[in-house]
């Protein structure tokens, strides 16, 4: 694995979104490119911020890594992988160039996410470039910081829509010692979810679950003695695990020919009436349909707060991606993009028309 | 203020708040003047206490319509003065809202008004085996919204995290009296994630009115082991040592001489009143797992330069060993008429140079400090001894307290961990931030708050006061710290 390149664009990007800015165009900004299906398509000037790269600071005992956007996450990973550290957050890649900056903007999150935390969890500062091309640091390298705004968490899952990521310091943590995946047998969706909802109350180290093709497979991680007590305890078939697959989708659930739809509802909660195949993780948070669907019709079944369709990937271009938001929500959240973006220049309409 | 402005104000409230839900009486009304720090005192126009989120609505429309500033409180044990209440507003008192509305032991989360005690939830759910992680130290009596509005932290946070970690919903009414809601159960966000601007808002962008937290299975085993050191770096190194072990303990603290002396003849926690610095450090998961860990720890301390470690050999033991930490503030307020307790964090690897610069600002200032910290996670807790009836002493402190948090900014750290800017930090805002960033704070509060009644004058320091700090603390044309970068 070659090291992680070192170059500082900061000003380079700052001037150019200062010219953007004073002609009135609209940019598109690109990273890795691995995460462009995640969010409405966009036709406006790419800027590549793939090449802002750099490692800025990185001292294992602090358990925190700051890093220039551009930083490829398999490289960082590694790097922290040599370190014995990781991302708590176990971050999808979803192909070869994915980047730091993207993996925030994007704040997509593997299996361990439901047990240790969201990327916003993890995240510590950042550095942005706004609307007018003005550079902005918020947070810092600690742990603890509640001086200000949290603007840097309010950062990820934004899709680039209130700036330019530049840096970003994420609190990272230990590898663990050792790791085992169980198998279980359960015929049916509720059957998993009463299951791993009733673990949960339990104090055993489970990092990651799942549900597919009527199995349930859970991932223990930790100390040896810890995982083993859980392991003697819980019973269950010790099996090969899968779960690099679950994290890039590259298990056979996910076909790449067929649509996928992302149901997200409060882990307890009762099965979907939907007859497509589904895989369910996150400790029954995050539901996954393959095939067509109408997003529509399920959008206006679960109004309300706490359940959102997301038509993830391959769906007809005139469904929205993202569940649509309530007109109040939308206006508040239309006013903080134009807080930090006030002409609209960085990736119009992305998540939404208007943000 | 005229009283009869006072009294007519009044009487537009009780048309919809109970008759007990409208404090008018100066003399009731001094029991509001100040939160846990109590050298900022003012007497609000009115104290509203309602008792359900309709009456927040109504008293939010009002005080919207009049233009009114409202301070929200919880149980006022806020120490950075963000309950301050403004002379010409509204305290909006949510002591009232204390029951829980719902616990879900399948979902592992429970439904609380912001009135209840972080204690309470913890005690509501451990029959079921349940607990709210978060807890400050004033955990007995502090209010589970004034924890969202500060995102309190705790002494298990490196393992388990803050406020905001733990929270999965909020319910809040708008500047203009309307509720909304963010609903993160689901573990994802639709459009952007408001949930790490509100906690920790100190009271400016909504009013909390419903909180539903997570609970977390209660650990089978926590064991406690204390490290003696006879020097101060010894200790701050043995902390990076554990965790570059790979272990988190679920709470690791430290406290150097003055503070170990003043806790041991306060409780009598069998400290050894002649080390240095102490370590206590709590492990917690499986009984397999602890013991494990604690060996390791053990052997870390000893190499690190532990002049001795101790293991609390039962529950009784490991408590004693907390009591001491716990009762740190108390106990050094029976050494000196007066303490200020300071907050900052930097980073772990900085902690024996900023003791160093505290120690050499203390003698500098003739002011005694004595510190406990979360050390874990790099968070300080210089408490300054003074006496207030010395003339001019307490300014000495502020300025003393100032010049600590400018030194964990100067170390690459924060001037507030855990207790917010409130009103007292509001100078070292302008330190640790540039005009760029704090331009940036105020238009995320306009979004929310366009006439700017929520808790005005707090937390983010305007333009012209940071101009105004910016001039007093220039010597000789200079900025302290010039070589920092000003963000």
């Amino acid at each position: 694995m070659p090291s992680i390149p070192v170059l500082n664009l900061e000003e380079d990007l700052a001037t150019q979104v200062a010219a953007v800015a004073a002609t009135g165009a609209e940019v598109q900004i690109i990273g890795g490119g691995s995460k462009r299906f995640y969010g409405e398509p966009m036709e406006a000037l790419p800027i590549d911020v793939s090449a802002h790269s750099g490692v800025i600071d990185y001292d294992p005992a602090e358990l925190v890594i700051t890093l220039r956007a551009g930083c490829k996450l398999s490289q960082v990973e590694t790097l922290l992988a040599e370190n014995r550290q990781m991302f708590g957050f176990e971050p999808p890649c979803l192909g070869a160039d994915a980047t730091i900056g993207g993996m925030v903007a994007s704040g997509l999150a593997g299996p361990r996410r439901a047990y240790a935390g969201s990327i916003r969890d993890f995240v510590l500062g950042a550095k942005m470039l706004d609307g007018r091309g003005k550079v902005l640091q918020f947070g810092g390298r600690v742990i603890k910081n509640v001086a200000g705004f949290d603007v840097s968490r309010l950062l990820v899952g934004s899709h680039g829509t209130l700036g330019i990521i530049l840096e970003v310091s994420i609190r990272v943590i230990p590898m663990y010692e050792t790791e085992k995946t169980l198998a279980f047998e359960h015929a049916s969706a509720d059957r998993h979810v009463a299951w791993i909802n009733e673990l949960g109350a339990l104090p055993y180290p489970i990092s990651a679950s799942t549900w597919v093709d009527g199995c349930s497979l859970l991932r223990l991680s930790g100390s040896a003695q810890g995982v083993d007590y859980a392991v003697v305890q819980l019973g269950g078939d010790t099996v090969d695990s899968h779960w690099q697959a679950f994290r890039e989708q590259t298990h056979e659930f996910f076909d790449p020919d067929q649509p996928l739809t992302r149901i997200s509802v409060p882990p307890a909660s009762a099965g979907i009436a939907i007859d497509n195949p589904q895989m369910i993780e996150w400790g029954g948070a995050q539901r996954w349909f393959r095939g067509e669907l109408d997003i529509a019709g399920l959008r206006q079944q679960v109004p309300g707060q706490g359940i959102g369709v997301c038509a993830y990937r391959g769906h007809a271009a005139e469904v929205p991606v993202f569940h649509p938001l309530p007109d109040t929500t939308l206006k508040l959240q239309r006013s903080i993009k134009s807080s930090f973006d006030p002409a609209g220049i960085y990736n119009p309409g992305r998540i939404c028309p208007g943000l | 203020m005229s009283d009869t402005h006072r009294k007519k104000l009044a009487q537009r409230f009780r048309e919809f708040l109970p008759e007990q839900s409208v404090i008018d009486q100066p003399t009731s009304l001094a029991a509001y003047e100040c939160d846990g720090l109590s050298a900022y005192r003012e007497q609000p126009l009115l104290v509203l206490l309602p008792e359900n989120i309709a009456q927040v609505q109504q008293v939010m429309r009002l005080c919207h319509e009049q233009r009114l500033p409202v301070v929200s409180r919880g149980a006022g044990t806020g120490l950075s003065g963000g309950a301050l209440p403004h002379a010409e507003g509204v305290v909006l008192s949510l002591a009232k809202m204390n029951r829980i509305l719902q616990i879900d032991s399948l979902s592992r989360l429970a439904v609380a008004e912001p009135g209840v005690r972080n204690l309470a939830i913890s005690e509501a759910v451990k029959s079921q085996g349940l607990y709210y992680a978060p807890d400050p130290s004033s955990q007995i009596a502090c209010s589970i919204g004034g924890n969202v509005a500060e995102n309190a932290g705790g002494v298990h946070c490196l393992k388990y995290g803050l406020t905001l970690h733990n929270i999965l919903a909020l319910k809040l009414v708008s500047s203009e009296g309307e509720i909304f809601e963010i609903d993160q159960r689901n573990l994802q966000t639709e459009g952007y994630d408001l949930l790490p601007l509100l906690v920790g808002s100190e009271g400016m962008l909504g009013i909390v009115v419903e909180v539903t937290v997570k609970l977390l299975p209660i650990p089978r085993c926590a064991r406690v082991v204390m490290g003696i050191f006879d020097s101060v770096d010894k200790a701050g190194d043995s902390v990076a040592a554990i965790i570059a072990e790979g272990i988190i303990p679920a709470g690791i603290e430290m406290m150097d001489n003055p503070a170990i002396r003043a806790a041991e003849d306060f409780v009598h926690a069998g400290y050894p009143v002649e080390a240095e610095a102490i370590l206590i450090c709590e492990l917690d998961g499986t009984e397999e797992e602890v013991s494990s860990q604690i060996d390791l720890v053990e052997k870390v301390l000893l190499k690190r330069g532990a002049t001795e470690t101790r293991l609390a050999r039962d529950e009784a033991e490991r408590l004693l060993f907390w009591s001491g930490r716990k009762a740190a503030f108390p106990a050094v307020g029976r050494i000196s008429p007066d303490y200020y307790c300071i907050d900052g964090t930097i980073p772990r690897k900085s902690l024996a140079a900023v003791l160093r610069g505290i120690r050499e600002l203390s003698t500098e200032y003739g002011l005694r400090v004595a510190n406990v910290f979360h050390a874990g996670d790099g968070n300080l807790h210089p408490l300054i001894l003074y006496d207030s009836s010395n003339e001019g002493e307490f300014e000495e402190t502020e300025e003393l307290g100032s010049k600590i948090l400018q030194l964990c900014i100067h170390h690459g750290g924060t001037i507030t961990g855990e207790h917010g800017v409130g009103v007292e930090k509001l100078g070292e805002m302008c330190v640790q931030f540039g005009d760029a960033e704090r331009n940036q704070f105020h238009s995320i509060r306009e979004c929310f708050d366009p006439l700017k009644i929520l808790n005005p004058g707090k937390a983010i320091p305007t333009l012209a006061r940071c101009a105004e700090f910016n001039a007093m603390h220039v010597h000789n044309g200079e900025l302290p710290f010039p070589e920092l970068e000003r963000f």
